[in-house]
């Protein structure tokens, strides 16, 4: 059992100023499944891109069946016998799935379309796969996007596998049928590496747990001898009390009124379906949900980015209007500039942060006015303001840039995590919504983060945080919404002074996985 | 694979830089344009047995030799800064308008459409309306690829290369309407008695004028990117139409209205050539102009001042190689092949502004 | 009315084939995901250097050999063509110059090569005639007998043989793009690099030979645009430059497909010279006729830009740099 199949020995990979992984020295053992734990930002990807040809690294060894292997691209990675699937899907969207089967492969021999649909086959039928050689993947859903990748590496004939977050997209059916080919695959005698931050699949399907955190290897551990609480301490480090304040506000006014809220994607999938709920100031509402669940729809939806089916309706009423009968305004239909022209201070962090809420090439300064450079009269920008702004956020949230001037682009992810948050904080939001806002920050980074979100809350303003470490959910926010699949599959509240032991992450993960969550008070608020 | 083994790390890497320094980064370009002139120079000597030193003497002489060549060099620069400044704001905002051509064509055709029909009209309020009816004329040249980008993204580089041909034609349309004298095919010298709609002289010079409204241009061009609100939205549309929409900015608003100042200064750029210098109207009155304007633009990063320089440079490599292509009794395409050669080493030269390279013991040593 | 019918097919042929060179030499280019905008730049270097290795070979021997006059002229083009796609993909591969502000720069340099050399080949030789190659032009005209077997004859065998060869590299490389295994490695790059890079598929050797063949191929239609078409003689009248952007143009009238580029070529070829038969037009009138071939191919790229067809598509990630570890 215990013989090693895969060694690395002191490899270094940096980017720029960031090094993603510092002198890990780890080993992988012949016919296992080792799941790679750490949290986002801990090295995994990059140290597995490694293996798979993808990265090369800056130091370091890797030692294969005892001896030393050079792996300058992906196809010395085949040669080896290891494949990986990416996270992002590498495939070709116009190809169908047996053209991109053989990709890369033997550029000489004929193309036979029939034959390596019944190649394709041969392995379907070995593993308990369903594909259909013939469909494009434009076609395919996700799931089958990722069966796709799995057969592709098995037919490079891969012995070493690596998977890189392959849950995360999956539906609990769906994460369930993976595992059982995981496990065939297992019996078949190959290697399994799973990539994964969520310590529920590490326990279920591992023989082994390795962990990483911040770039370094920690150590590994025999799954049985695991439990959630002991991996969570190697993984984040001493045994983390989710020290996170959760202050109590006094005044709770209405802010944001969702309604029959429907949302239809581009490629015409409903991604919201019926979404009902209320924002109130002075609390953080979690939203909770596999990724790609309509996390991103909701929160653009509110921002007046995204277009809305008819009847949907989300009701702004300003802070101040003590009397509950003045109308609020309708943002269903307005674009980001009319809502702010009502006088709506609404902030947003974006999921991607250079791609949406930066503009990348500019520095600062530049980007600290890009939501109000309008605000003055004249044809000109004003540049006095933001360069203000721009220190001051520097200073207060420790940026490191050589210069408020240069372009954030540069800048490493946690501060350029700084800029936007400093930024839509500074815009003194009444609602402030936020998405993956700690993805890929270190931990001090994340508590800075968590203590500006609770300022906000304390001031009044409601926070709307879009997450997925549960465990930072449950002690920072007041409400959690669950989504699933574009629905709300169920609310929880936490009472400052009730019994809160139904407020856990347990009952979300399952929430997130589509068993009605019916039981408690709060389940049938979506009924409302 | 037991052989892989043997396999040294690669030798050379290529890793992205941070940021550099800008004396570096200008040192970098002035070494590119002088090596590639020695290439040239080289070059030149291989076909024509010059000496490189004196091909840069006679290249120098023809250039800036007499008052009238160094004014000669001055219009074809202005005339070829005025058409990178027309397509910076467009570039900037990463729409692809290799349409300048066609757009300098249309503005030349109304210009010297008002030259022929309106030559009553005394010399200033005629300018005043050739200037304002190329403007709208280049506009609205360019605004058919912007609205089909804007509404449904449709390909601008190929839609806008097109419309250059559409021009083109139009332009032959025209000339043989007004062909004079008849048969010649050419439209000929407009006006040549009444110098109606002619730039006039100011200070004894023909380009004065030239010079005046290129440099305005310029400034305004420049002042307007840098410090204007439409400048900083069509900054952060390049960037990411993602951040633009995010920050409350109308996409295709600013894709339409980018591309009719771009069309509008292309075609004041047609307004120059026709009336400022050649007085006549031809399908080679833009004469590849729109193409190489938009690697002046690229090269100067859209600022203003440096579109300049670079203009000055190729109009100083053009006016040059014309000199020495008929001295040794050689066509005066030579300066076509100069341009592109040096304008290669300044694109290779950007790689080392960009990218660094690793090398195998070098790396060794950083650990 | 029936023969200029048939002169009017006989035109767009002659015409279509220049370009249909130039545009599959595009498309195998565009499917490796970069866009060349050089290609005017290759025709021209293309056409030039077949001139000036055939004039100085009939210049040095009193009996030139038809046969290796053509290979020389072929053989020439090829590799200057290629060097051309050589130095795009250098600077677009290797160095990451932008696309289309380099192949702009390779129009620029190949024709100014082009037509210094076409206007200075006599004074560089030393003698003072109108540029000409006879023999190597005989050669590319030269038909087989079949031509005489009436309007059939006339129709399909009156041409020289790069007319065919010109056909049947477009169905080869359909056939290679799409039916073997390489076809579809190429494609991968052009679709998605970051995908073919993690099936082991040599990114950069693959766009380098794509670039580099696709620009040979590309500039044949140089080749035979002063071979046949204007008879072995030299014209700086820019006619390659309008022919290599029509060519560039025809890629997304095929959609990507060469097969597409034999009919559509002659398309092209047909509405060009359209106006030569449409009875009643003055000399003017002609002008906006010869906006045809452009406004078609305006009318094709907004048609297919509405439509939005997943198979009708440029290549993905076409005119995108691509860098392994870009993070």
């Amino acid at each position: 059992m215990s013989e090693t199949v895969i060694e690395l020995r002191n490899v270094t990979k940096t980017f720029g100023s960031v090094t993603s992984n510092d002198h890990v020295s780890m080993k992988i053992e012949k016919g296992e499944i080792l799941a790679l734990l750490g949290e986002n930002g801990s090295g995994k990807t990059s140290l597995m891109n490694m293996l798979s040809g993808i990265y090369f690294p800056d130091e370091g060894e890797i030692i294969l069946n005892g001896k030393p292997v050079v792996i300058r691209d992906p196809r010395d990675a085949y040669e080896l016998g290891i494949g990986m699937v990416h996270q992002h899907f590498k495939l070709v969207d116009v190809f169908t799935a047996s053209e991109n089967m053989i990709l890369g492969i033997d550029p000489k021999a004929k193309l036979d379309r029939r034959k390596i649909a019944a190649q394709i086959k041969e392995i379907c039928d070995k593993y308990g796969f369903v594909i259909d050689p013939d469909k494009k993947v434009y076609d395919m859903s996700v799931s089958e996007k990722q069966t796709l990748e799995i057969v592709k590496v098995l037919y490079r004939g891969a012995d070493i596998l690596i998977l890189d977050e392959p849950t995360a997209v999956l539906t609990p059916q769906e994460t369930e049928r993976l595992f059982d080919v995981v496990r065939n695959m297992k019996k078949n005698g190959k290697t399994v590496i799973i990539i994964t931050h969520k310590l529920h699949e590490v326990l279920s399907i591992s023989d082994r747990v390795a962990i990483l955190r911040r770039g370094q290897y920690i150590g590994t551990v025999n799954t049985s001898e695991a439990t959630e609480s002991s991996l969570t301490e190697m993984m984040v480090g001493k045994k983390v009390e989710l020290n996170i304040e959760r202050p109590v506000a006094d005044k709770k006014p209405l802010l944001l009124e969702v309604r029959n809220l429907n949302c239809i994607n581009p490629e015409g999938l409903q991604v919201l379906k019926d979404i009902n709920f209320d924002v109130y100031g002075g609390e953080i509402l979690g939203i909770a949900g596999i990724s790609g669940s309509g996390q991103k729809e909701l929160l653009e939806s509110i921002a007046g980015l995204q277009r809305n089916e008819k009847g949907s309706s989300i009701i702004y009423y300003q802070p101040h209007s003590r009397d509950e009968s003045i109308d609020g305004d309708q943002l269903v239909g307005k674009s980001p500039r009319e809502i702010r022209d009502l006088g709506i201070r609404l902030s947003f962090v974006p999921e991607d942060r250079l791609g949406m809420g930066l503009v990348g090439s500019m520095g600062m300064t530049e980007n600290m006015m890009l939501k109000d450079y309008r605000s003055n009269g004249h044809i000109f920008t004003d540049v006095k303001k933001p360069r203000q702004l721009a220190e001051k956020i520097k200073d207060e949230l420790e940026v490191v840039t050589p210069g408020i001037s240069t372009p954030v682009k540069n800048l490493s992810g946690g501060n350029v995590q700084k800029v936007l948050v400093g930024r839509e904080i500074a815009a003194s939001p009444t609602v402030l919504m936020t998405a993956y806002v700690v993805r890929g920050l270190d931990i001090n980074t994340s508590y800075t983060i968590y203590h500006l979100l609770n300022e906000q809350k304390k001031k009044g303003s409601a926070v709307i945080f879009v997450g997925e470490d549960l465990d930072v959910m449950v002690a920072l926010c007041d409400r959690i919404i669950v989504l699933c699949d574009g629905r709300i599959n169920g609310v929880l509240e936490y009472k400052p002074d009730g019994d809160n032991k139904d407020f856990n992450k347990g009952n979300i993960g399952l929430m997130m996985t589509k068993i009605d969550y019916r039981d408690t008070a709060d389940g049938g608020k979506k009924d409302e | 694979m037991s052989d892989n083994s043997a396999v040294k790390d690669p030798f050379i890497r290529v890793v992205k830089r941070g940021d550099m320094k800008s004396g570096p980064k200008i040192c970098i370009r002035i070494g590119s344009v002088v090596v590639s002139l020695i290439v040239c120079g080289i070059l030149i000597n291989v076909i024509t047995g010059l000496n490189p030193v004196a091909v840069y003497v006679t290249m120098f002489k023809g250039a800036f030799g007499s008052t009238r060549r160094s004014f000669a060099t001055i219009r074809e620069m202005m005339m070829l800064a005025c058409v990178a400044i027309g397509l910076a704001p467009a570039f900037k905002m990463k729409f692809w308008n290799i349409g300048a051509e066609g757009q300098i064509l249309i503005g030349g055709i109304v210009s010297a459409g008002c030259m022929i029909n309106l030559n009553m009209l005394p010399t200033f309020p005629l300018l005043i309306i050739m200037f304002a009816t190329s403007a709208a004329a280049g506009a609205l040249w360019a605004l058919l690829p912007a609205v089909f980008k804007a509404k449904w993204n449709t390909n601008e580089t190929l839609f806008t290369l097109m419309m250059n041909y559409v021009a083109i034609q139009l332009t032959s349309f025209f000339v043989s309407k007004w062909e004079n004298p008849k048969g010649s095919n050419t439209v000929g010298i407009i006006n040549s008695n009444t110098q109606a709609g002619w730039f006039p002289e100011i200070f004894g010079q023909k380009y004065t004028l030239n010079i005046i409204l290129v440099v305005t241009l310029a400034i305004l061009m420049w002042v307007y990117l840098k410090y204007t609100k439409h400048g900083y939205e069509i900054a952060v549309v390049g960037d990411s139409e993602n951040t633009a929409r995010y920050a409350g900015i109308s996409v295709s608003k600013v894709i339409i209205r980018t591309m009719l100042l771009s069309g509008a200064v292309c075609g004041i750029a047609g307004f120059l050539a026709v009336s400022g210098a050649s007085h006549t109207i031809s399908t080679s009155t833009a004469g590849g102009r729109g193409f190489t304007a938009i690697i002046v633009a690229w090269l100067a990063k859209f600022n203003s001042f440096y579109m300049l320089l670079i203009a000055l440079l190729l109009a100083f490599l053009g006016s040059g190689a014309t000199e020495i292509a008929s001295k040794c009794k050689l066509n005066d395409y030579a300066s076509d092949m100069i341009i592109g050669i040096i304008l290669f080493f300044i694109l290779a030269s950007e790689f080392f502004i960009n990218y660094r390279l690793v090398f195998r013991k070098h790396a060794k040593e950083e650990a | 009315m029936a023969t200029s019918l048939i002169q009017l097919l006989l035109g767009a042929v002659a015409f279509g084939t220049v370009i249909m060179f130039g545009c599959i030499g595009e498309i195998i280019t565009e499917k490796a995901g970069n866009l060349n905008l050089g290609v005017p730049g290759i025709m021209y270097l293309g056409g030039i250097a077949s001139l000036a290795s055939v004039f100085i070979y009939e210049g040095s021997t009193d009996a030139p050999n038809k046969i290796l006059c053509v290979i020389i002229a072929l053989l020439s083009a090829f590799i200057a063509s290629a060097l051309g796609g050589l130095v795009y993909a250098f600077l677009t591969i290797t160095l990451k110059a932008n696309q289309n502000v380099t192949g702009l720069t390779l129009t620029i340099f190949g024709s100014g090569v082009a037509n210094f050399f076409g206007g200075s080949l006599n004074t560089l030789a030393g003698r003072f005639e109108q540029i000409a190659v006879p023999v190597t032009s005989s050669a590319f005209k030269a038909v087989t007998p079949l031509s005489k077997a009436g309007t059939v004859g006339k129709v399909l065998f009156s041409y020289g043989f790069m007319v065919y060869l010109a056909v049947i590299t477009a169905v080869i490389t359909h056939y290679f793009l799409n039916h073997t295994r390489r076809g579809l490695n190429l494609r991968t790059i052009g679709e998605n690099p970051a995908a073919a890079d993690a099936a082991g598929i040599n990114v950069t050797k693959n766009k380098y030979l794509a670039i580099c063949i696709g620009a040979g191929i590309s500039g044949f239609g140089g080749v035979y645009y002063v071979m046949d078409y204007i008879k072995g003689t030299w014209a700086n009248d820019g006619s390659i430059e309008t022919l290599g952007w029509l060519a560039v143009a025809l890629v997304i009238f095929t959609t990507w497909k060469s097969i597409n580029a034999i009919w559509g070529a002659y398309l092209f070829g047909i509405l060009y010279w359209m106006y030569l038969y449409i009875p009643g037009l003055t000399r003017s009138s002609q002008e906006i006729f010869k906006m045809l071939p452009y406004v078609v191919t305006i009318i094709v790229l907004i048609v297919t830009s509405l439509r939005n067809s997943k198979d009708k598509q440029p290549p993905a990630a076409l005119g995108l740099p691509y860098f392994r570890e870009e993070r």
